[in-house]
């Protein structure tokens, strides 16, 4: 309540004025989102689905995040939660702190003036993202006027210099244009300038490359990341591709089963790693450089039901390097390294496992 | 064109046994027409323009190429559905496009193919066990007992338990086990060739890595030859003896996987393999700026000469007037570009005299 109150306060200055003390109170080098502990847990038909169990990390201002992992890792459900952009059948707890204000629990329309003015979201389908029956300018020009202060000149001015931002050709002819005249490409860039439009200050990219070709998903990377450090922002990159994660942030969380299980920066991750399950996961990616026909090491089994607590660590029916104890308690995400965290017992690289 | 390929085939699996060849598409030309609002003709799509390639016995290709690139309906022309606008299909030493529809039905048991969305490609409220059983009933396969024990032995191929599986309905599996009933129903009739239309690409990685592995294994002991297409190409390296690269339905580049991608020499095939982030820590981003620009052009007006010209860093004036022809660059490997980026091209059977140097 009285987190809402506040953002309710902020909210009524002109906006404008709003994204500038956001900025300035929070100053250079603190955490601008800062997710602490979050649970998400579905109630279905009398069953219960634990989707996300404890994930903790925080993202500071100009700084990028991967968080990858394979379907049902609870990726997505994670950043939709600090979104609030779940069912209500969705249980969240734990904590959630944007600049200083609490998001779990605050009112819906204090959460609609967060969305895009300060915490933007790509999504992976821009097909399913954009209303078809309307021209992408106008959809884009809407959302400004929705968020900002401006006229309708002013947000077609905006809307078209955002439409050049994001390169997409000839951008005055292309305001009016529908999304099934554009490319898939084109279209992904129409939904990044759509989460562009009020200056977020951190983007959610949820598998935003995945439908898209390679050429194509390098350029839209590009152009993310030009445009991330550009305007500072703070980019959270969903994938369950390990290359993307690689090539494009400074910091990677590996999730298994709705539980952080391994996160570090990037190259000290790529290059060390500990936990069995991201070993395996790099292990079975198919490499260009390799002889064809090689057979590619892989671990049996699957996720498991989300909606069984096990006592144990969850990758432990899959694990090749399972012991006893494994099954018996969970392993907590923790440094035992400079700035290394991962959960497990026997983790594989240095000399323990 | 079509004599340049099929003298200089030979070579490009030269070494390898039982060289009979399985498949010989020939000039393969697929169309659609456009129509506008009242049937009003629209335009003509070239989805595939005079692509021609053999496979071996026992040889999986590989077909890469972008959205668009025509890689889907080639795949489609080889198996007739719909038969291509010109060309030509040999399979098993007949033409498919000349055959009647009961000689094409027949054929069809040697031919089987695999789809993208393995969910969606099979009916949800349907058994495993009617699923499989499917091909085994159209075809006549023996009585009911001597069916069942097939459909057992093909579920057991693939890795699921008869017993446990067996009595599921579609809906009831996960991805992996929807592409590998699929797979078990396409292995049924004992084909020769499978083509396998992104298989795996929708799959996790932990999931594909054992799908791909089971491709691996079912091409080893039952002599399955493959037809891959797939988007990514480190998975269609994988897979692959030979790659061959479309773009907006031509091809560009043909040869054998290990050289191909070590020494791509159609500029798009490089645009494709530096596009590819990798895992490697210090691989760096994709400097995809250097090696491809814009858009792909639309299929409806596909630019004049090289149809690569209008993205490629190389591009000259040549490359606009004359189109280039196939012409070989290394053992088996063969590249439409005028200026190819490996620099001496071999010696060796030179096609259309197009060759430089």
């Amino acid at each position: 309540m009285v987190d809402g109150l506040q953002l309710d306060g902020a909210a009524g200055a002109p906006r404008g004025g709003t994204m500038t003390a956001a900025r300035d109170g929070r100053g250079g080098g603190g955490p601008l989102l800062e997710v602490t502990d979050l649970h998400v847990r579905f109630r279905q038909r009398g069953r219960q689905v634990f989707a996300v169990n404890g994930l903790t990390y925080k993202i500071a201002a100009s700084s990028t995040l991967a968080i990858i992992g394979e379907s049902g890792s609870g990726k997505t459900v994670a950043s939709r939660a600090i979104m609030g952009l779940l069912p209500v059948t969705a249980e969240v707890t734990g904590s959630v702190r944007y600049a200083g204000r609490e998001l779990v629990g605050a009112k819906e329309r204090d959460l609609r003036r967060l969305r895009t003015n300060d915490i933007a979201m790509v999504f992976q389908n821009p097909e399913r993202s954009l209303n078809p029956t309307m021209r992408i300018g106008p959809q884009i020009a809407e959302a400004i006027r929705l968020h900002m202060d401006l006229g309708r000149k002013a947000a077609h001015e905006r809307t078209v210099d955002l439409l050049r931002r994001v390169r997409l050709p000839s951008p005055e002819r292309r305001y009016f244009e529908y999304p099934h005249q554009l490319s898939g490409g084109m279209r992904q860039r129409v939904m990044i300038a759509l989460a562009l439009s009020c200056q977020p200050k951190v983007l959610i990219a949820d598998e935003a490359t995945t439908a898209l070709d390679v050429t194509t998903q390098a350029q839209i990377m590009d152009l993310l990341l030009e445009l991330q450090a550009e305007l500072g922002m703070a980019l959270i990159l969903i994938s369950h591709d390990m290359g993307l994660a690689a090539s494009y942030t400074e910091e990677v969380i590996v999730m298994y089963a709705g539980r952080a299980v391994e996160h570090a920066a990037t190259k000290e991750l790529f290059s060390n790693v500990r936990m069995p399950y991201t070993r395996a996961l790099l292990d079975a990616i198919p490499r260009v450089d390799a002889p064809s026909h090689t057979v590619l090491p892989m671990i049996e089994g699957r996720p498991p039901d989300l909606s069984i607590r096990l006592p144990g660590c969850s990758f432990a029916p899959r694990c090749p390097d399972v012991q006893d104890d494994c099954r018996q308690a969970i392993p907590t995400l923790t440094e035992l390294e400079d700035g290394h965290e991962f959960a497990c017992f026997h983790p594989c690289g240095g000399g323990n496992g | 064109m079509a004599e340049a390929t099929m003298t200089t085939t030979p070579s490009a699996v030269a070494g390898r046994e039982g060289s009979d060849v399985l498949l010989d598409v020939r000039n393969v030309t697929q169309e659609f027409v456009l129509r506008n609002h009242g049937g009003v003709k629209g335009g003509i799509l070239r989805a595939v323009s005079d692509v021609s390639f053999q496979m071996r016995h026992g040889e999986t290709l590989g077909v890469v190429g972008e959205t668009g690139s025509g890689k889907s309906t080639l795949a489609r022309s080889v198996l007739q559905a719909p038969p291509p606008k010109a060309g030509e299909v040999i399979f098993r030493g007949k033409d498919l496009t000349k055959l009647h529809r009961k000689e094409l039905l027949a054929m069809r048991q040697h031919v089987q193919m695999v789809f993208q969305d393995p969910p969606a490609s099979l009916d949800p409220k349907w058994k495993v066990t009617q699923i499989v059983e499917e091909p085994l009933l159209a075809f006549g396969y023996g009585d009911r007992a001597k069916r069942r024990a097939r459909v057992a032995e093909l579920l057991e191929l693939v890795g699921l338990d008869p017993r446990l599986h067996g009595g599921r309905k579609a809906r009831e599996l996960s991805g992996g086990q929807c592409q590998r009933v699929a797979i078990a129903r396409a292995i049924a009739l004992h084909p020769e060739l499978i083509v396998c239309d992104e298989a795996v690409s929708s799959l996790d990685v932990l999931v594909q890595a054992q799908v791909l592995n089971l491709f691996e294994r079912l091409r080893a002991e039952l002599g399955l030859s493959y037809l891959f297409i797939a988007h990514d190409l480190a998975l269609v390296k994988q897979v692959s003896d030979r790659v061959l690269v479309l773009y907006l339905g031509k091809l560009c580049e043909l040869g054998p996987a290990d050289d191909m991608f070590k020494a791509p020499a159609h500029p798009y095939t490089l645009a494709l393999l530096a596009s590819v982030p990798s895992p490697d820590p210090n691989a760096g981003r994709p400097e995809t700026n250097r090696v491809i620009s814009g858009e792909l052009p639309s299929p409806l007006n596909p630019p004049s000469g090289c149809r690569f010209r209008t993205r490629c860093p190389r591009a000259e004036e040549r490359c606009a007037a004359e189109e280039p022809q196939l012409r070989f660059v290394g053992p088996g490997h063969q590249v439409a570009c005028h200026f190819p980026l490996v620099e001496t091209p071999v010696a060796a059977p030179t096609t259309n005299g197009t060759g430089r140097l």
